[in-house]
């Protein structure tokens, strides 16, 4: 990732600039309004610019999402491919649960499905990573990663 | 507005008829400065000559009209000015554009004070004198680094920054010229100018701390609340603070930094189409009021000024721009752009009215802004022009 720098421009707006991996300095100038001007550092003298392109706030989204739009695919295909055979659930753990006050490492879920609890929900408030001393309580909402069958398997336990 | 244009001696038909040719005249000035690239504010000062006294066509109405009508476009410049700021940019152009900001005041004051006591004038004067050549004009500047596309470059933070600094530095030095102006004796002036730099004080941190509040209360509404709201309010604070010999236009200054956020930027669409109207009779009245006669006798030292206090702007420029670590090329361009002095020049000399000097000092300060204006579009402009040619073409 390219260094960006943040300049404030006092009654005009704000510029970020960066040089690209090319070795070109490239800047974006963001006026008050919304409009934008793009603009690209000249080689002879880097203190001045050219205005390539000046963009209202429509002609700004559409070229960020041209110019993000590939990436963004390629960015999901991966995360699709990373988690091939991996399932995510939100199971609630009822009043009558069998394992409400219990403990994570009481319950040996892990060694019992493969299932790994990675954050419990509780009212508004989260818990991330729980240690194997973390208790349920009825009502939680625990977060769990593992295969669709594992996932099964550990609602059984939870009582759901 | 009937009983003030009667009072003139002629009925309200043919003021009309007068004021909407010279507004006329104004508007057809305004597009040729757009079709040449140039800020109307010369143009204005010159067809206020030619309509003026002992001008080519002098004009009947009562001056008592004009005068207001200028004076409240002295309120609305100062009111969209304080508009283009926000506090956090003020705290912080401050904090980069404390030394050149110091530079910038003891290199282009100095000039115009002494060019005062050369010429003999009294003290409050000279003083005057310091400060239209001390602030460049963040108007002309603005418009030109938007024209020549040079908001992206890095020397633009330097030369914004000055800008920053030079209004806040007017926050003080109005009103203590004001003070100082109205004052009798010493002792008196001292106690005056005490109060008035209170009274900014007071204003500003109220400005700053609670403008959150005035914000947010002149949010709702309509566009045409708003523009009525921002109207009287920049009247009332700007007569309380004339009030206090703070200097009405400072109050409005104030008015337009207190407003952030969306009613802001709202505010400042809404006022700039009322702002130009009232700002063009203000250059008008000012130049006006010049006899053609002073203008001439002054012509020699405004020149010489212009040349003199030219290259202290342009020292200044160079110097805030090397801080930022800028070339030679950037640092011309800064100085160059810098010599511009407008809006606030005359805005100053305007306070001279009374002073014994007041005719040379409006005549000559309307001299300067002429060659100070067109001095620095030309030669920012050539600058640019001298500078390498880009070595490849960027396509759009």
């Amino acid at each position: 990732m390219p260094e960006v720098t943040e300049t404030p421009l006092p009654g005009v707006g704000v510029r970020h600039d960066f040089t690209t991996s090319a070795g070109e300095r490239i800047g974006v100038l963001v006026h008050r309004s919304g409009r934008r001007e793009l603009v690209v550092y000249r080689r002879d003298d880097p203190d001045a610019c050219i205005t390539a392109l000046h963009l209202n706030h429509e002609d700004s989204r559409v070229l960020a999402e041209l110019l993000g739009a590939t990436q963004v695919g390629e960015a999901l295909a991966a995360v699709q491919q990373r988690l091939e055979g991996v399932a995510i659930d939100w199971v609630r753990i009822p009043a009558a649960s069998p394992v409400a006050g219990s403990t994570l490492g009481q319950g040996e879920f892990r060694t019992r499905t493969g299932v790994s609890v990675v954050a419990v929900i509780r009212g508004d408030t989260t818990f991330p990573a729980p240690g194997p001393e973390f208790a349920f309580e009825p009502g939680d909402v625990a977060v769990a990663v593992g295969t669709p069958a594992g996932l099964a398997q550990f609602a059984q336990l939870l009582g759901a | 507005m009937r009983p003030i244009l009667s009072a003139a001696g002629g009925d309200a038909a043919l003021a009309f008829i007068e004021l909407g040719a010279v507004v006329v005249g104004l508007a057809l000035l305004a597009r040729l400065a757009g079709r040449w690239g140039l800020t109307a504010i010369p143009f204005y000062l010159l067809a206020g000559l030619a309509v003026g006294e002992g001008g080519l066509a002098p004009l009947d109405v009562s001056a008592e009209f004009i005068g207001l009508a200028g004076d409240i476009g002295v309120l609305l410049l100062l009111l969209t000015l304080g508009l283009e700021y926000t506090a956090d940019e003020l705290r912080q152009g401050l904090r980069t554009g404390l030394v050149p900001g110091l530079v910038d005041a003891a290199a282009n004051f100095a000039p115009g004070l002494l060019a005062g006591l050369v010429l003999g004038w009294e003290v409050e004067a000279a003083l005057l004198l310091g400060g239209v050549c001390w602030i460049s004009s963040s108007g002309v500047i603005a418009k030109l680094l938007s024209d020549l596309d040079r908001l992206g470059n890095r020397e633009t933070p330097a030369i914004l920054n000055l800008l920053v600094t030079e209004d806040l530095a007017m926050a003080a030095y109005l009103p203590v010229m004001a003070a100082l102006l109205a004052g009798t004796g010493a002792a008196d002036a001292v106690a005056t100018v005490a109060i008035s730099l209170a009274a900014v004080a007071v204003i500003l941190a109220v400005a700053l701390r609670w403008g959150q509040h005035l914000s947010t209360a002149l949010a709702g509404g309509s566009d045409e609340a708003l523009l009525l709201s921002l109207f009287g309010l920049t009247l009332l604070v700007g007569g309380l603070a004339e009030q206090l010999q703070v200097s009405a236009a400072i109050g409005a200054f104030l008015v337009g930094l207190a407003l952030s956020g969306p009613v802001q930027a709202r505010a400042g669409a809404l006022v700039g189409p009322l702002r130009d109207l009232f700002a063009a009779t203000f250059f008008l009245f000012f130049s006006f009021q010049i006899r053609p006669a002073t203008l001439v006798d002054v012509i020699a030292p405004a020149l010489l000024l212009a040349a003199a206090t030219g290259a202290t702007k342009l020292a200044t420029g160079w110097f805030a721009a090397r801080r930022m670590a800028v070339a030679t090329a950037g640092r011309l361009r800064a100085g160059t752009a810098l010599m511009a002095r407008g809006e606030f020049s005359i805005v100053v000399a305007s306070l001279g009215a009374t002073a014994a000097e007041g005719p040379e000092l409006r005549a000559l300060a309307a001299a300067y802004v002429l060659v100070t204006v067109t001095g620095a579009t030309v030669l920012t402009k050539h600058v640019d022009l001298l500078a390498a040619r880009p070595q490849r073409e960027v396509r759009p």
